[in-house]
């Protein structure tokens, strides 16, 4: 899939009519401004879910001994 | 199992070994800049990986898209610039590309990559992140100081900074590493700049008694006269968690860090800062953060509401009291009592009955913490 690197501080996306309907009614009286501001909070908590599921860290087993030994000297574990 | 960092991988940009003794045999050739103390300490926490996914100082579309949009240029949650000033003249030695030696206090301490070097609005920079442009707002007044140009680009530490409470100092892959031996799976954190009363241990107590553990995280740094002496703090705190506290439910370390007394905006960062040290919660009080009347009481906690996808749960607290009638430690939700039963955990009440050198009443700070605090001779920044 390609598309165009969006330039700007937003761009736009379509999402169905009904949809759009649907959450106008939804957040009616709940502080979001606009639909755009609604579907952004719900994307990002979405993205950083899936985003969650990976992780990596920088540092070697041997790094990992060194790190344990100092806490056991200060008492930490 | 503890907080993902900050943007998914733990940032670690210490140099070792021989690597970092090539660079600083060769460190005289490379252009110089020197910085101040407090961008000194950002450097070395965004090493650490505190400030995780930070790799340096913010280039000019990350500094941007912080002050317009609390976001770096990935989109993810963001409040605080994090940025390294220069003069012009600085700036005529090096370019974009260029490889600079970073100085605090006249010691080499990080080399970084200059990736942009550009103009800001200091004042545009103050009214965003501050909310004021008032010079006497002790952030903005820094600001204000800063240097015309900002540079922004990848650092990599050599040296670190004078710690003299290395014994204390837990760095993001170390406090991750206890909370995992430890077996926990959530931890709050708190941060504090104080001695503990007995209103910071029922904020903390509470929390503690939904999460496995508690993460007492002070605050070291720049303090005003009559501010307690960071040592004192930490002492204070040793007594109260051997005293009062479940000691395998509680880790004590400090942090380097200077305030920027940014309110809502910094509320946010210090929160982030605590998901990178492996955090799943986060304490957030009433005037988190605040300085004077820049922000409302609870204003640092509204904010919270913007960030869906920070990835550390705040906890939100008002202010404990002491109340008579209740016959115990409460707060404005719980207690129907009036004001004039009500004993408030007031600093400057605390503070006058030390400098008189008699402990504070029981129903306001423990014995054994008051004693260890008039066990120091000046337990006050004078």
């Amino acid at each position: 899939m390609s598309e165009k690197k969006p330039s700007g501080k937003y761009t736009t996306v379509s999402i169905p009519r009904t949809l759009y309907t649907r959450i106008q009614k939804l957040i009616e009286g709940k502080g979001f401004k606009s639909v755009s501001d609604y579907v952004t909070y719900v994307l990002r908590e979405v993205v950083a879910m899936h985003e969650s599921e990976v992780q990596e860290e920088p540092f070697t087993k041997e790094d990992l001994e060194e790190i344990k030994k100092r806490l056991r000297a200060l008492g930490y574990i | 199992m503890v907080s993902k960092p900050h943007g998914g991988r733990l940032v670690y940009r210490v140099l070792k070994d021989s690597r970092r003794e090539r660079i600083l045999d060769e460190i005289s050739e490379l252009p110089r800049v020197d910085i101040d103390r407090d961008t000194a300490v950002d450097l070395e926490n965004i090493a650490y990986g505190i400030y995780s996914p930070l790799t340096g100082f913010m280039v000019r579309e990350d500094f941007e898209s912080v002050l317009d949009l609390m976001r770096l240029s990935n989109d993810l949650p963001w409040t605080m610039p994090i940025t390294l000033d220069v003069s012009k003249e600085d700036a005529e030695s090096f370019e974009e590309g260029d490889q600079i030696a970073i100085y605090s206090e006249g010691t080499p301490i990080a080399t970084m990559v200059v990736e942009d070097i550009y103009e800001y609005d200091k004042k545009n920079y103050a009214r965003m992140v501050f909310k004021t442009e008032d010079p006497n707002h002790p952030g903005v007044a820094r600001v204000y100081n800063k240097r015309e140009l900002l540079v922004g680009g990848p650092i990599e530490l050599l040296n670190h900074l004078p710690n003299q409470y290395e014994r204390y100092t837990l760095r993001p892959i170390e406090t991750r590493v206890v909370f995992r031996e430890r077996g926990w799976r959530t931890i709050v954190g708190f941060q504090t700049r104080n001695a503990p009363h007995i209103g910071h241990e029922y904020i903390q107590k509470t929390s503690l008694a939904f999460v496995d553990g508690l993460f007492i995280n002070p605050v070291i740094g720049r303090k005003k006269p009559g501010d307690f002496r960071d040592e004192v703090i930490l002492k204070a705190y040793e007594t109260l968690i051997a005293n009062y506290y479940p000691k395998k439910s509680v880790v004590l370390s400090i942090v380097r860090y200077e305030m920027k007394y940014a309110g809502p905006r910094e509320a946010i960062h210090h929160a982030i800062m605590r998901k990178n040290f492996g955090c799943t919660h986060f304490i957030v009080g009433r005037d988190h953060a605040g300085v004077g009347n820049y922000y409302g009481p609870y204003e640092a906690q509204e904010i919270f509401n913007e960030f869906p996808d920070l990835g550390i749960t705040p906890l939100f607290f008002r202010e404990f009291f002491y109340c008579r009638r209740c016959g115990g430690i409460v707060h404005e939700k719980i207690c129907p009592h009036d004001e004039n039963v009500r004993l408030r955990f007031s600093g400057t009440m605390i503070r006058r009955h030390i400098m008189e050198g008699k402990a504070p009443p029981e129903e306001v700070i423990r014995p054994e913490v008051a004693e260890t605090i008039l066990s120091f001779e000046k337990p006050f920044v004078e």
